[in-house]
């Protein structure tokens, strides 16, 4: 029989407040020391008062929106009540019956296909506090809570159990984070939390439109770790059905060094999380004038900019997509295009995707790393120079010392004598030593072996220290030949 | 309505409270009284009263992106039964 994997994920984004999601103290958490970013509220003090953040409500409403979602105009909070020491409340204000947005949908690419996944809700609640574990001396541990993370605003994005494999559910998350980075949302940076991932995995025969047993996948740290995951966990529960054992609902979390899944939770940490409207904030009434102003702001999305790409600069529909993943991408090309009028788009799209993306994933970096080294207008002079100053091979080490020492290609170029030999009266000299020092290959090439030259062109080079301008050399060169 | 052992028993565990057996039997019949006033409430006619989760007439109340000081660490760790430099102590637990 054949199989087909069901997969939905629940994505929570921090959003790029100043401020905390009900309370005034700093969402900016990540360098501050333990406990310095706590209020009243954020410990749930009796008589406390939350109040709604505007500008997250903003931020999820312009997700919402470019994700094709409606905007729910009667909106509330509600209290998602559970016991754990990452929670001072006793429980988390989040959205559970009216989430601001519904009903959406996100386009990606499979095989060359547009599909479209489903988008559930776009909700808004609340981070939790970070949990530090401590070894104890016995081997009985203890654990830190520093609440400085706790009522960050979280928006949570859940979509349709529509992806099919553990590659769609890669691209998924791939233009969800892009969408988000281009909203200037969030940051999406996943290895520091800001965009984290769970995953509801099931599989079930094909054609069955019945759901198998659902397991939820915790844990999920990077994009790699979601593609791993999946692709572990749709084997094992297919294993697991041709074997007839019975495959039980539960939470596993994904262990990235041994590259497998483990239960986590067993039923009697079933949760009830009694959900109900929270007291303390009033409903949200979200009006349509509002969604409008909203929608006029929506800056442009990474879909609409490639499509601009490929029209405005005549760019294939591959360099387009990979230019436009990445807003910081996106920008550089632009700001490289604007400055560069004698270096076509292809050229700089064909730098940028060739050994600029060599320099960014050979030192784990990103682009905004590498544009504080090496600036749009730096990169084109470079480009420029490898029409004539320097050959193409040379321009690539000149590329990496730039960035390595943040100096121009001039600067470079000048100081490390690299500059190409145009010079005809001093290749002239090299190209007639280089003939006499080869009699055999200059036998050959008079006998009508075109590769001897190929061969003597490479002696030219050797001698120039790759400096010499090639097209220049093969004239000289057939020149003396004739001469000879 | 009268609870259950097992349903007072139950909310007492997502409580994390512990109950003695008398207390089972005082708690049971306090709460069963609770709901049997809210069976008194529920006899009133609401057919043309929109439901509501609020008693008071807001609503839209927010408040502009703007931080405002925090309390330093020594009055946030005031309260803590137990401390470890700036942070809570708590019993270990698992994410």
């Amino acid at each position: 029989m054949n199989y087909e994997t069901v997969i939905g994920l629940e994505v929570h984004a921090q959003l790029l407040t100043k401020s905390k999601m009900f309370c005034g103290c700093s969402a900016d958490y990540a360098s501050a020391p333990p406990n310095t970013h706590v209020c009243p509220v954020c410990m749930g003090m009796p008589g406390v008062l939350p109040v709604i953040n505007r500008q997250a409500v903003e931020y999820t409403m312009m997700t919402a929106i470019a994700l094709n979602c409606s905007i729910t105009e009667y909106t509330r909070f509600d209290r998602k009540n559970y016991p754990y020491p990452d929670l001072m409340k006793g429980y988390q204000i989040s959205q559970s019956y009216a989430p601001i947005g519904c009903n959406g949908c996100l386009a990606i690419d499979v095989d060359g296909q547009e599909k479209k996944i489903g988008i559930d809700n776009v909700h808004l609640e609340e981070d939790v506090a970070k949990l530090l574990h401590r070894a104890g001396p016995g081997g009985d541990g203890y654990s830190l809570v520093d609440v400085n993370r706790s009522g960050v605003p979280l928006m949570e994005i859940v979509c349709e159990p529509d992806l099919r494999s553990p590659e769609e559910a890669r691209q998924y998350l791939i233009k969800l984070r892009s969408i988000l980075q281009y909203l200037g949302v969030s940051t999406g940076n996943m290895e520091e939390g800001s965009f984290r991932c769970d995953a509801n995995i099931s599989v079930r025969p094909l054609g069955s439109k019945e759901l198998g047993a659902k397991v939820e996948v915790k844990n999920l740290n990077s994009f790699k770790a979601v593609y791993l995951a999946m692709e572990y966990e749709a084997k094992r529960q297919r294993k697991a059905i041709v074997e007839g054992k019975k495959l039980v609902q539960e939470t596993r979390g994904w262990v990235e060094d041994k590259g497998k899944t483990v239960s986590q939770r067993s039923k009697e940490y079933a949760h009830d999380y009694r959900y109900f409207p929270e007291p303390d904030l009033p409903p949200l009434v979200i009006g349509r004038d509002w969604v409008e102003e909203v929608r006029k702001k929506l800056p442009e999305m990474p879909e609409a900019r490639r499509d601009r790409f490929i029209a405005d600069y005549e760019l294939p529909g591959y360099d387009a997509d990979l230019l436009t993943r990445e807003k910081a991408m996106a920008e550089y090309f632009e700001e490289g295009v604007r400055v560069g009028e004698e270096v076509s788009p292809k050229e700089l799209s064909n730098w940028l995707l060739g050994e600029v993306s060599r320099i960014i994933n050979a030192g784990n970096i990103d682009i905004d790393d590498f544009r504080k080294k090496v600036k749009p207008p730096m990169l084109v002079e470079l480009i420029l120079s490898s029409h004539g100053a320097i050959n193409a091979a040379t321009a690539k080490t000149v590329l990496e010392n730039m960035f390595k020492t943040g100096k121009t290609a001039d600067e470079i170029i000048k100081e490390s004598g690299l500059s190409q030999i145009s010079d005809t009266q001093e290749l002239e000299k090299i190209v007639a030593e280089v003939i006499n020092s080869n009699v055999q290959p200059v036998a050959d090439f008079k006998a009508g072996k075109e590769m001897a030259l190929k061969f003597l062109v490479g002696q030219v080079m050797k001698a120039t220290k790759g400096r010499a301008n090639p097209q220049l050399v093969n004239e000289v060169l057939k020149q003396k030949l004739a001469e000879a | 309505m009268k609870l259950s052992r097992e349903e007072v028993l139950h909310i007492a565990r997502l409580a994390r409270v512990a109950l003695t057996e008398e207390e089972i039997t005082r708690f049971s019949e306090q709460l069963s009284n609770l709901l049997e006033n809210f069976e008194v409430l529920q006899q009133v006619d609401t057919t043309d009263v929109p439901p509501t989760a609020q008693s008071v007439a807001l609503q839209s109340v927010m408040r502009g992106d703007e931080v405002k000081p925090s309390l330093p660490p020594e009055d946030i760790l005031a309260n803590a039964p137990r401390r470890e430099s700036d942070c809570f102590k708590v019993r270990a637990v698992l994410e």
